[in-house]
């Protein structure tokens, strides 16, 4: 009889996620789901907002990268209003965002992904966690908590807050930039960048040390999907969006405006989470991977100094233009962490981060506007409709985890086919499964926007659909 | 002396609150060495145990994250909401303009990225919307409120510090945030 395993809650990303386990009469793996078990609905009821409540309100998406939510929706309402804001106001968006982009990479490797390369994929679960890396590693644990704090308080000192800051708003910014803030920021950068370096270092060493097994895991071709800069560059905050295949042939480049012909958003019965797919393809062919690996796969190169010597770096280790292998997003993700530290310092020596015209003003609204970014976990859209008073009468999100759903669910597939056989699972490898998730950083808040959060949890049926097993992990 | 254990969870949220608890920096480090985590979004353990604290991020909006939190409730000695969802319903229930029926059809059929020939909604192991969304003490006993969108890191330091001595905390109200 066949059966099935459950893992929940998923652990250690960030939102609520499910993973079903069917096995065969032999005992083999046959299918396997990802399930996002939460929808809220905020492309609902936003409707009869008006339109400069969206910054504020979208955010809420997700309190682990709001920034993304802010300003993805500020560049929506600019082309609402149809302005371009002024240099200074464009570059003090682009700091918070870079801050950002340290805040939550250094949260996801350090405080997340970390204890599973730290200790080993199987050990024992009492240790794999934060506070493990904590008593065990306190220097690397501190470093983690240091350079998160350096990002949240580049949001904060530009919006008030750290989470869900005000600070963007329809054609500019809400406050500048003094001296004083300026000079407290770059008092501390190249400590930032120093300790980036070295993590990137960390990762390159565990690659190196586990070899096959970091290259193998959860690798499977697909293509891929990033913002490059004119130059073809790394951009994670302005830009083209870039597709490539899996051989890094560049398949199509299109602007925001043109989202709806390219991309289209699939609906399964088994998951509150969309499946995104590059419509020329077709689903599910068309599916694509963003985030960090999809956004290193695709560009040509960097344009900051170090995190350019550490791409090349990277592709010569993996002798190819294009990693497939789902553990190098944690080496990707590091190197866009060094990248965005040394943006930050680039943007707080550039002469107009201190400027004081923050605001471009219209008086006239378009009907429709969207605006695209790089969020932590990958490209992010935001598209608005709105009437004559500015009330919103459509909104639409393709959030960044959502885009990596397929993906997710591949990995996850081809890691329990590898390593469970049979119900009687050793919560070691049912980690693995969950590992293969992380890899991802998927945000179930954001990519349940729409939907709710996921919590994790693998189950096993039988080929009847009985509930045989719920695995869920416990000490 | 034993550590105080904290079991922690998020419902319908965004994990701000979570996050603003790690905002607390070298001081949740600390406060590491008197406190114990159980089940919790950054730990393994997956069930709740018996507990002096539990955390509540989020308001209700599913039976799923209603079961949850009656466990949750179940274990703790003190249960605190955090955070505006947990204390008042927050953003997730702007949700309770809209017909539920609405919200799903807007989001899995009519979005304008959608391409759904078949209409299909969700419904196979996912679990079914409540018409409303709520805040957890519509549902169970809440011991302690920390509001805020997300409360300022300060304020959970001084709950979780007050708890540590043994005192229910009422927070001072330059620490207190309604957004």
């Amino acid at each position: 009889m066949a059966q099935k395993l459950e893992i929940f809650p998923v652990t250690r990303v960030e939102g609520h996620g499910k993973v079903t386990i069917y096995l065969n009469d032999a005992g083999e793996v046959e299918k396997t789901y990802f399930h996002v078990t939460q929808v809220r609905g905020f492309e609902k009821f936003c409707e009869g907002r008006v339109f400069w409540e969206m910054p504020v309100i979208t955010q809420r998406a997700c309190g682990i990268c709001p920034v993304s939510h802010h300003l993805a929706s500020a560049k929506a309402t600019d082309k609402l209003l149809g302005v371009e804001i002024p240099p200074t106001a464009k570059k003090l968006r682009e700091l918070m965002h870079m801050g950002q982009i340290v805040q939550s990479h250094s949260l996801h490797f350090f405080h997340l992904a970390s204890p599973d390369l730290l200790f080993g994929m199987d050990a024992d679960p009492k240790i794999r966690n934060v506070v493990g890396v904590v008593e065990k590693h306190p220097d690397l644990a501190l470093r983690g908590v240091k350079l998160r704090k350096y990002g949240q308080e580049v949001i904060k000192i530009l919006g008030g807050k750290r989470i869900h800051p005000r600070f963007a708003i329809p054609g500019g910014v809400s406050k500048g930039l003094s001296v004083e803030e300026r000079d407290s920021l770059l008092k501390d950068i190249d400590w930032v960048i120093s300790e980036l370096k070295d993590t990137v270092k960390l990762i390159r060493n565990l690659a190196e040390e586990w070899g096959d097994k970091f290259r193998n895991f959860a690798s499977f071709p697909s293509l891929y999907m990033g913002l490059v800069d004119e130059k073809g560059n790394l951009d994670l905050y302005h830009g083209k969006i870039r597709l490539c295949d899996y051989r890094g042939k560049i398949i199509d480049e299109f602007s925001e405006d043109n989202y709806l012909e390219k991309i289209g958003e699939w609906v399964e019965p088994w998951s509150y989470m969309k499946f995104p797919f590059y419509k020329d393809f077709g689903y599910p062919e068309g599916s694509y991977r963003v985030g960090p690996l999809g956004r290193i796969n695709c560009c040509d190169d960097i344009s900051t100094p170090l995190a350019k010597e550490e791409l090349k770096i990277f592709r010569d280790m993996i002798g190819s233009r294009v990693a497939e292998g789902s553990l190098f997003y944690h080496y990707a993700r590091m190197i866009e962490a060094l990248h965005a530290a040394e943006k930050l310092k680039e943007l707080l020596e550039d002469p107009d981060i201190t400027g004081t015209e923050l605001r471009a003003v219209s008086r006239d609204f378009n009907p429709e506007g969207v605006g695209v970014l790089e969020a932590p976990r990958g490209t992010l859209i935001h598209h608005y409709k709105i009437n004559e008073s500015g009330e919103i009468i459509k909104a639409n999100l393709i959030v960044a985890t959502v885009n990596n759903n397929n993906a997710m669910n591949k990995a996850v597939e081809l890691v329990a086919k590898e390593y469970i056989k049979g119900p009687d699972v050793k919560e070691g490898f049912l980690n693995m499964v969950e590992v293969a998730i992380r890899c991802y950083d998927p945000c179930l808040s954001c990519a349940t926007h729409a939907l709710g959060k996921m919590p994790l949890e693998i189950l096993i049926y039988d080929s009847e659909g009985n509930g045989l097993r719920k695995l869920v992990r416990d000490l | 002396m034993a550590k105080v254990k904290i079991a922690s969870t998020w419902l319908e949220c965004c994990s701000g609150c979570h996050m603003s608890l790690l905002d607390l920096d070298e001081k949740l480090v600390e406060l590491l060495s008197k406190i114990e985590f159980d089940a919790s979004p950054i730990t393994d353990i997956k069930e709740f145990h018996p507990v002096d604290v539990g955390i509540v991020e989020g308001s209700v909006g599913n039976e799923e994250q209603l079961e949850v939190l009656k466990k949750i409730r179940e274990n703790s000695k003190i249960l605190i909401a955090l955070g505006d969802c947990a204390c008042f319903g927050g953003i997730p229930a702007m949700r309770n303009f809209f017909k539920k029926e609405d919200v799903l059809k807007r989001v899995y059929i009519e979005t304008e990225s959608t391409v759904n020939p078949k209409k299909t909604i969700p419904h196979v192991d996912v679990p079914e919307l409540f018409p409303a969304v709520k805040p957890i003490d519509q549902f169970v006993k809440v011991d302690v409120y920390i509001p805020g969108c997300p409360p300022d890191p300060r304020a959970i330091e001084y709950a979780l510090k007050e708890l540590l001595e043994g005192r229910i905390p009422v927070i001072p109200t330059e620490l207190l945030s309604y957004e």
